[in-house]
């Protein structure tokens, strides 16, 4: 049954990936165009131009831009990182220095492992690998799987969802976009999202109207230009009262970037009754064994729990990156909202990952739970960051949140930073947190029994993150397990 | 089936084992008594291959094989099982995934084909009941929140569902009450006695040893065997005590 799924999905994937190609050509000409190094305002302009996008569009960005300018890096997290000159990086469409091979036997045999380990197909390993000729091959071949994207889009369209690349959305939904845009992470939110929004690159755009129930799981998979968008990526997801859409992110196989630094913005606008689940796989390039090179991910996730009862679940995977900075956080302003925040960050080698959430209750009768399992390993450093705050006027506010720290070997660090707000008496809050160590008995245990090395530490370490990873959706979750266990490989021992 | 011959191994830097040796041939039970510190566990432990357990000489022959030459889950594979004297916790891990997974992976390695949840399930459930354990405790995570009792048991349906050819069981008797005492000694007789299967009881007391009858029973002090005799002999020392019996 999951297969078969499996099977779809690959196929969806691929036939989304072709049709974008097929319609709208990325041909050479737009590949080669890049704005040069560095960060001004002209950059901003280039962008803005390059999208094809409306004057008011341009002045927001030059308005953040603007704001950034005066603004100062954040140094609170426990993170520790050169310092990143701004002036020598590319904004727009890098030059891609991706090297095409001539087959999948010239790849990186680590690359080619993980590949495998995953379970990845080789047709599909060919085309993330950047074989030659390997798309064009595809694209042949799964003519009849063009119509599966085609009709799953003409299902969207029949129930009512808007599902589009954030740039077609700003042309073609103006008015939605610029009703939410920047709403929940506002244009001087903080220096990462500041800078974001001055030079997002492209992202998604979800909008559901009032009743409907997206008919299927929303992934990136589907989308048009789903590529090249990594670096600064806008997310602008809108449910309508008693809607619902649950939404996957990332993906498991390692994604390398040429560019090292990441910011992306993802806002959430949940009305009256409806719900969003918004599920994350992040597996950016986390540097090699020795700590050097790898993905700096600053991400600035919020979600605005506006209607009576509605409801957000952040779950996150987050193996990759060298450095991660991301606090998916709700804004409980609705009575009887909900929000929820599951993550599973898992640090190896040199590592770092300073992560968590906030829940912010201004709505009467607000719920969240948090649910935080830390991993680490090597010589990686782990903090969990949370804020729990309670506004004076919020009544009968519960929270809980269990956050947990699972250590391998004795060289890693486990951090937890809790900071609770409460200013209204009725409020029940409840914080827990452990910290253990993967023991060698319980490893010894698992191999007397039959299991080797590698296979005792991913029993146990998906034992400690099964309260996040059932969370996931089905497919998704059983990718995730593997992801774990791959990501700890070489920490045993 | 299993020949350990003249062992030596130590942890860190300190000698436990010094120069044992043993045969056990299919089919028996041999009980092994000895003083505290006299390299009981130490013996479960380097037959497991546990990390941490250097052998410095010697050998160990498991039918046929080397065994020291293999990993822990190849031994598993091959058929041996210990018993451990305390089972570990996994949280987050039922005793149904992790028993199914290692049960599997023995099968991988030996070339037989896994076996479905169904037909693991009846399994699961068939020997729950040998040893009186309420099967729902199995869907609960490995060893969290069992008793001592329980965990003792819960160790004796591993083995019941592993199947092994040899076991290792280390002080399985410490921790019961005489009820469930005679559960487990039972349990152990009706896995473990057959012609092709052969056991190592190691227990400090005699009442196992009435339920589970040994063929031989081998005195360990001071990191070797001392002395090996009939069933009379565990009785002996529970009258007499070690020093007696190995002072005569």
């Amino acid at each position: 049954m999951s297969e078969d799924i499996d099977i779809q999905d690959r196929e969806a994937r691929e036939a989304a990936e072709k049709a974008a190609e097929y319609e709208h050509g990325w041909s050479s000409d737009i590949e080669t165009e890049f704005a040069e190094k560095g960060l001004n305002e002209d950059t901003v302009r280039f962008i803005s131009a390059k999208k094809g996008e409306p004057e008011w569009m341009l002045d927001w960005r030059l308005k953040a831009f603007r704001l950034w300018q005066e603004m100062e890096e954040p140094n609170w997290a426990k993170l520790g990182y050169p310092e990143i000159d701004y002036q020598d990086a590319y904004y727009y469409a890098a030059p891609k220095k991706k090297v095409e091979l001539d087959s999948l036997d010239d790849l990186d045999p680590e690359i080619k492992r993980v590949y495998d380990k995953l379970g990845i197909p080789l047709g599909e390993q060919e085309v993330l690998a950047g074989v030659k000729g390997a798309k064009k091959v595809a694209v042949d071949a799964v003519f009849d799987s063009v119509s599966v994207a085609t009709s799953f889009r003409e299902e969207l369209k029949r129930a009512g969802v808007i599902f589009l690349s954030i740039s077609e959305a700003i042309r073609e939904y103006p008015d939605l976009v610029k009703k939410w845009l920047g709403k929940v992470v506002p244009q001087h939110d903080n220096y990462f999202a500041t800078l974001n929004s001055a030079v997002f690159s492209d992202g998604t755009f979800v909008y559901v109207p009032e009743g409907v129930r997206c008919p299927m799981e929303l992934s990136t998979y589907f989308r048009i230009n789903a590529e090249n968008t990594g670096q600064f990526e806008r997310t602008l997801i809108v449910a309508e009262k008693g809607s619902y859409v649950s939404y996957l992110e990332g993906c498991t196989a390692p994604m390398r970037d040429e560019n090292q630094l990441h910011a992306a913005v993802v806002e959430l606008v949940a009305m009256e009754d409806a719900e969003i689940k918004y599920s994350t796989v992040q597996n950016w390039y986390p540097g090699n064994s020795e700590g050097v090179g790898g993905i700096y991910n600053f991400v600035t996730k919020r979600a605005l729990c506006q209607g009576a009862r509605s409801k957000v679940s952040w779950t996150q995977v987050e193996t990759g990156s060298a450095v991660t900075w991301k606090y998916p956080s709700c804004v409980l302003n609705g009575e009887d909202s909900v929000g929820e925040f599951y993550s599973v960050a898992v640090t190896n080698n040199y590592q770092q990952a300073d992560t968590g959430t906030k829940m912010i209750h201004n709505g009467r009768g607000s719920r969240s739970t948090i649910i935080s399992k830390g991993i680490s390993a090597g010589k990686s450093d782990n903090t969990y960051r949370g804020m729990v705050r309670v506004a004076a006027n919020a009544d009968g506010v519960r929270n809980r949140t269990e956050c947990d720290s699972l250590l391998i070997g004795d060289r890693c660090g486990a951090h937890t930073v809790p900071y609770i707000e409460v200013k209204n008496p009725t409020a029940q809050i409840e914080h827990e947190a452990t910290t253990s160590k993967i023991s060698d008995d319980q490893l010894f245990y698992a191999m007397q029994r039959g299991l080797d090395d590698e296979e005792a530490m991913a029993l146990i370490v998906n034992g400690f993150a099964k309260d996040v990873l059932k969370e996931l959706p089905m497919e998704f979750a059983v990718e995730a397990q593997k992801l774990l266990a791959i990501s700890l490989e070489g920490s045993v021992g | 089936m299993l020949e350990i011959e003249n062992l030596t191994a130590e942890i860190d830097g300190k000698t436990i084992l010094n120069g044992l040796t043993l045969t056990v041939p299919a089919g028996e039970v041999h009980a092994i008594m000895g003083p505290n510190g006299a390299g009981k566990s130490t013996l479960s432990y380097v037959l497991g291959g546990r990390p941490g357990y250097e052998v410095t000489g010697g050998s160990v022959r498991f039918n046929g094989e080397d065994l020291l030459d293999m990993e822990p889950h190849e031994r598993a594979a091959a058929g041996l099982f210990l018993g451990f004297q305390y089972p570990v916790e996994i949280p987050g891990v039922s005793n149904v995934q992790f028993l199914r997974e290692a049960l599997n992976s023995q099968r991988k390695a030996r070339g037989e084909e896994p076996l479905t949840g169904g037909e693991f399930l009846k399994l699961a459930k068939e020997k729950s009941a040998l040893l009186k354990l309420d099967p729902e405790m199995l869907k609960r995570h490995v060893n969290v929140g069992f008793s001592g009792g329980e965990k003792k048991r819960a160790e004796m349906v591993q083995m019941g569902i592993l199947d092994p050819k040899f076991a290792v069981l280390d002080e399985t008797d410490s921790g019961l009450d005489i009820d469930a005492l005679r559960v487990v000694g039972e349990g152990i007789n009706s896995i473990m006695r057959a012609p092709d299967k052969a056991v190592l009881l190691i227990t400090h007391y005699q009442r196992l040893l009435e339920v589970v009858k040994p063929d031989k029973v081998s005195i360990l002090s001071q990191g070797r065997i001392v002395q090996t005799g009939g069933p009379e002999l565990a009785v002996r020392l529970e009258e007499e005590g070690y020093d007696a019996v190995m002072a005569a």
